[in-house]
């Protein structure tokens, strides 16, 4: 592989102004297909979710899904377009093995929703306008294993295998306008975009939206142009960038690598790029050296798609508080800063945190365990904090038991490595480990009665007067009880039975 | 005894209701009838000689146990090789396709099974229905039994040969720009082409999706409307399958009447390319018309000229996609997959090897007119003469309650004769076309023999879209009034095999 050369983010800004564009590709998560009735469920074993329609054999017709529909019109709705009044499927004509039909099913000049635009907020508070152009139904292709090959790709492979439960999975892709005017803050926008995004499409329940699962996929097209100028420069599609991250340093290498090529003197091929997690780096994939012909027609199959408009009215009602807005208003319920806001969503801690408050949880309680111990873990762990084997309910319990004073912080730091590692759910964790706060006053008087026999000295202390000598008995009555005692409580008794004032 | 073979599929249902005859005797009779000249004619590409035998069984069974049957149960028929028949061979006709088995059924293959239809074999085609005379089948043509050296029409000439040859009293056909009525012209059958929309397409293999219409074959106007009746209505697996009643085609069909009529004869529908005896039919079929009562109106419908010049974009267009599945990658042939070619050589060569000439020239065709820079002068233009061709029609029928013309220009030509000249073939369906564009129903029917060469000709009814009830109505009528005149329905003097 050569070397790309970079030019250095600040110097490329300094001289261009970037332009992008963001394809993004949502499944929806119907429970059936996008043109026949077969499941959906992720992890089924290969080609056990296929039908005469998904497979394409010979006869076979597509039906649509209504839901699928339904949640196109929810997304458009949601991202303030307009919802067409008429609209078609078209057939995108193209040879790949994982595509039954040779065909995908898809839209082309008609989608259902378009013109719209989703505000997304900077880490900073500002506040930038996205536009989108359309938004779109399709159905998703099979999927091809590459097998013998050095990279997982075809090249070089000696057989493929091909799955074809994906085949139909329903779609939405959403294309934005290009966006122009973010300057260096492009890759940050970039981000934020596809934040929002998901968080939206979460809110609307239309999809789970896992980018680690191939739910929600980004394509990532760039191009500079020199600052002050008009027209937009030639432009490099990365394709399938699949973390938020990803997304962001995507934009910021193609950034430093359109402005190393444009200061050379060289010429932006209009081609596809891999992008590579390991380094950040992209890889030239497919140049396209005339714009792919996939001869788009309407789809004869299909009848025209014309949602009713009482009923896009019905659906509008039905819109989730923007994410953007709920954010803003949780941020100030909570009275946190937007610095410590961001945080819980980069976290990816708001959805467990609000669950854990709708299950009786305080808010800073939540906030507390799901951003301290608990993020710690995910991080330590390397999985999405909601991944993590303990629920927002349990985590909700944890905190009632702390309240109600029958677990400590430390008692209850240990409850939830008890849940984590399997143990069941907070009380038989606490029954199992015996964690309870020993509260019985008579086996903690009698822990505190040893204490002072055992140290005469300090107690003395204490006696002439130095308070402040208790946190050494302290000490040790928790050390006798293990820890399960009540510190505070400890403090109380030592110096009652020294007949001093606390 | 009666020779089954002979009988209408009313007279058939009749007869195995009433206990006078088994369903299995009905199929075995027709299978002997098979066994005996379908090596001359070549209707079936396919014989299910058990799977007949079952489902005759069944029917009888039925009958002993004292439960209803419908109104064609025990009645064989042929079916089109286009139509998915799980477990049995669907080749469409073509190469590509030799071998597969499919895993499911057509609706209108479930329809007929759970109608107690006796589905004795799959009949030959031209290859994915693109031809006018069978020539175009990979495995064959299909002889006319009127002349065996000549054409039975197409693309469903095995349907039609099988009625005609007594080798089943029903047949199914599809019709893209013709596929059913053509060859009912030239056999001396009657074929019905539905309003689009009104039998299913699930399970019918596309040629061209928005044009492909299956439709009922028979050697009797009411034969055709019972048929139709069992196979039509709304089907939730096709999206472009209406959902309404079903015109009432039998009830039609038994009250024949055109008194008080409104006839549009299409003035575009003559003229040049006519032979004279198929004009001279077509003129007395018109006189008949009048002397029965009708009032006959001359039509022009000018855009009918342009049909056949859109009908040649849009077909190839669609089926440019719908062929496109046929990559060897999860069914049917397989070339050169050596462990050494990628997928995409693979893909290549079994198409190169699996598709015959017309398909091909039609994918190549279709392939152009959907490139970008084309598309607006071909496929766009297209679309905008369906248009035109569709308000031709519903002009007409404002004034007309059926339109008449000839089914096809000539009688049925030699095997060979046009086969090397696509423009000649694809005259044959000038009549047909504008039917498919515009989507409404249309039927053919006997109407006499060419003088000249004693060739049957057909006589086509075209009725407004969900209006199929009238094809039947305007049929009957006619068909009763010819067989009076010859004394016996036309097939009476075709050749005996």
């Amino acid at each position: 592989m050569t070397v790309t050369d970079l030019v250095s983010y600040e110097d490329a800004l300094a001289s261009y102004d970037p332009v992008m564009g963001l394809e993004v590709h949502v499944e929806l998560g119907t429970r059936t297909k996008m043109f026949c009735g077969c499941a959906t469920a992720p992890g089924a074993p290969a080609n056990s979710q296929t039908c005469p329609t998904c497979l394409g054999l010979p006869g076979s017709l597509p039906v649509v899904n209504a839901t699928a529909v339904e949640s196109a019109v929810r997304i458009g709705l949601a991202l303030n377009c307009s919802i067409a009044e008429w609209c078609r499927f078209a057939r995108k004509n193209y040879f790949y093995p994982d595509m039954p039909k040779n065909f995908q099913t898809s839209q082309y000049d008609e989608p259902i929703a378009f013109d719209g635009y989703l505000d997304v907020q900077l880490e900073d508070g500002e506040v930038f306008r996205v536009g989108i152009e359309r938004a779109h139904m399709e159905e998703d292709t099979g999927k091809s294993t590459h097998i013998g090959g050095a990279t997982g790709r075809i090249h070089g492979a000696s057989h493929s295998l091909l799955d074809y439960n994906r085949a139909g999975i329903p779609l939405i892709e959403i294309v934005t306008r290009p966006i122009t005017g973010a300057g260096e803050r492009a890759p940050e926008v970039a981000r934020a975009y596809v934040a929002e995004l998901r968080e939206l499409i979460r809110a609307l329940g239309v999809s789970e939206a896992r980018m680690e699962m191939g739910q929600m996929r980004c394509d990532v097209n760039l191009s500079l142009m020199p600052k002050g100028a008009q027209a937009f420069g030639t432009r490099s599609e990365t394709k399938n960038v699949n973390s938020l991250r990803s997304v962001e340093r995507a934009a910021r290498y193609e950034i430093q690598r359109h402005a190393a090529v444009l200061d050379g003197g060289g010429v932006i091929v209009q081609e596809t790029r891999h992008f590579h997690e390991d380094d950040g780096s992209t890889t030239a994939g497919r140049v396209k050296e005339e714009a792919e012909d996939y001869r788009y027609f309407p789809e004869p199959d299909l009848v025209p798609v014309a949602p009713d408009r009482a009923w896009v009215e019905e659906l509008r009602g039905t819109l989730p508080e923007p994410p953007r807005v709920r954010r803003n208003r949780l941020r100030e319920e909570w009275g946190i800063s937007e610095h410590e806001m961001q945080s819980v969503l980069n976290a990816g801690a708001l959805d467990p945190i609000l669950a854990s408050i709708a299950a009786g949880a305080p808010a800073d309680q939540a906030r507390k365990w799901w951003m301290g111990e608990l993020a710690r873990r995910a991080n330590e762990d390397g999985v999405e904090l909601s991944a993590l084997p303990i629920t927002p309910e349990q985590v909700a319990r944890v905190c009632a038991l702390v309240a109600e004073g029958s677990l400590n912080d430390k008692l209850a730091r240990q409850t939830i490595e008890g849940v984590l590692a399997g143990e069941g759910d907070p009380d038989r964790v606490v029954e199992a480990r015996g964690l309870k706060v020993v509260s019985d006053e008579g086996a903690l008087g009698t822990a505190v009665d040893e204490a002072i026999a055992g140290n005469q000295a300090i107690a003395d202390k204490i006696r002439g007067g130095k308070v402040a000598a208790a946190g050494a008995l302290v000490g040790a009555v928790m050390k006798a009880t293990r820890g399960q005692a009540d510190a505070a409580r400890v403090r109380e008794l030592i110096l009652e039975r020294l007949g001093v004032q606390g | 005894m009666t020779d089954l073979t002979r009988l209408t599929a009313a007279q058939t249902a009749e007869r195995v209701a009433g206990g006078e005859v088994t369903a299995v005797e009905v199929a075995e009779a027709h299978l002997a009838r098979i066994a005996a000249v379908d090596e001359k004619v070549h209707a079936y590409l396919h014989v299910d000689r058990e799977g007949a035998l079952a489902a005759a069984r069944a029917v009888d069974a039925r009958r002993a146990a004292g439960e209803p049957l419908g109104p064609l149960a025990g009645v064989p028929l042929a079916l089109k090789d286009i139509f998915t028949t799980e477990g049995v061979p669907t080749t469409v006709g073509s190469r590509i396709l030799e071998g597969w088995l499919p895993p499911y059924d057509a609706t209108l293959t479930k329809r007929l099974k759970d109608a107690g239809v006796v589905i004795l074999g799959k009949t030959n085609m031209d290859e994915f229905a693109m031809g006018s005379s069978t020539e175009n089948s990979a495995y064959g043509p299909t002889g006319n039994p009127w002349d065996l050296t000549r054409i039975p029409g197409g693309s469903g000439g095995g349907s039609a040969a099988a009625l005609a040859s007594f080798q089943a009293p029903l047949a199914i056909g599809t019709d893209t720009g013709g596929s059913i009525r053509q060859p009912a012209a030239v056999t001396g059958t009657v074929g019905v082409k539905p309003t689009y929309g009104g039998v299913s397409r699930y399970g019918m293999v596309a040629f061209s999706s928005s044009l492909d219409q299956g439709g009922p074959c028979a050697r009797t106007v009411l034969d055709a409307a019972l048929l139709h009746e069992a196979i039509a209505g709304h089907d939730p697996l096709d999206s472009t399958s209406i959902d309404a009643p079903v015109p009432a085609v039998v009830e039609a069909a038994r009250h024949g009447d055109v008194r008080g009529l409104r006839v549009g004869v299409v003035t575009e529908f003559s003229g040049e390319g006519y032979q004279d005896g198929v004009m001279r039919r077509f003129t007395e079929s018109v006189e008949l018309l009048r002397e029965l009562g009708a009032e006959i109106v001359e039509i022009s419908c000018p855009s009918f000229t342009k049909a056949l010049a859109a009908y040649y974009l849009i077909a190839p267009s669609e089926c440019s996609s719908n062929l496109a599945r046929f990559d060897a990658m999860r069914y049917g042939l397989r070339v050169g997959d050596d462990g050494t070619r990628s997928a995409e050589d693979v893909t290549a060569l079994t198409r190169e090897a699996g598709f015959g000439a017309e398909v091909k020239r039609r994918v190549m065709l279709g392939t152009y007119a959907l490139s970008s820079g084309y598309y607006d002068a071909y496929y766009g233009s297209a679309q905008k003469v369906r248009t035109l061709i569709a308000r031709d029609f519903q002009r007409a029928f404002e004034s007309v309650d059926v339109l008449v013309s000839p089914t096809t220009p000539t009688t049925a030509f030699p095997i060979g004769e046009r086969a090397d000249d696509p423009m000649a073939m694809y005259l044959a369906d000038l009549c047909t076309i504008p039917s498919n564009l515009a989507g409404n129903a249309a039927m053919s029917l006997p109407c006499g023999l060419a003088p000249e060469d004693g060739l049957p000709v057909g006589l086509q009814i075209i009725a407004p879209a969900m209006a199929d009830d009238r094809l039947y109505r305007v049929g009957a009528a006619v068909e009763a009034a010819f067989h009076t005149r010859w004394g016996h329905p036309l097939l009476e003097e075709a050749p005996v095999l």
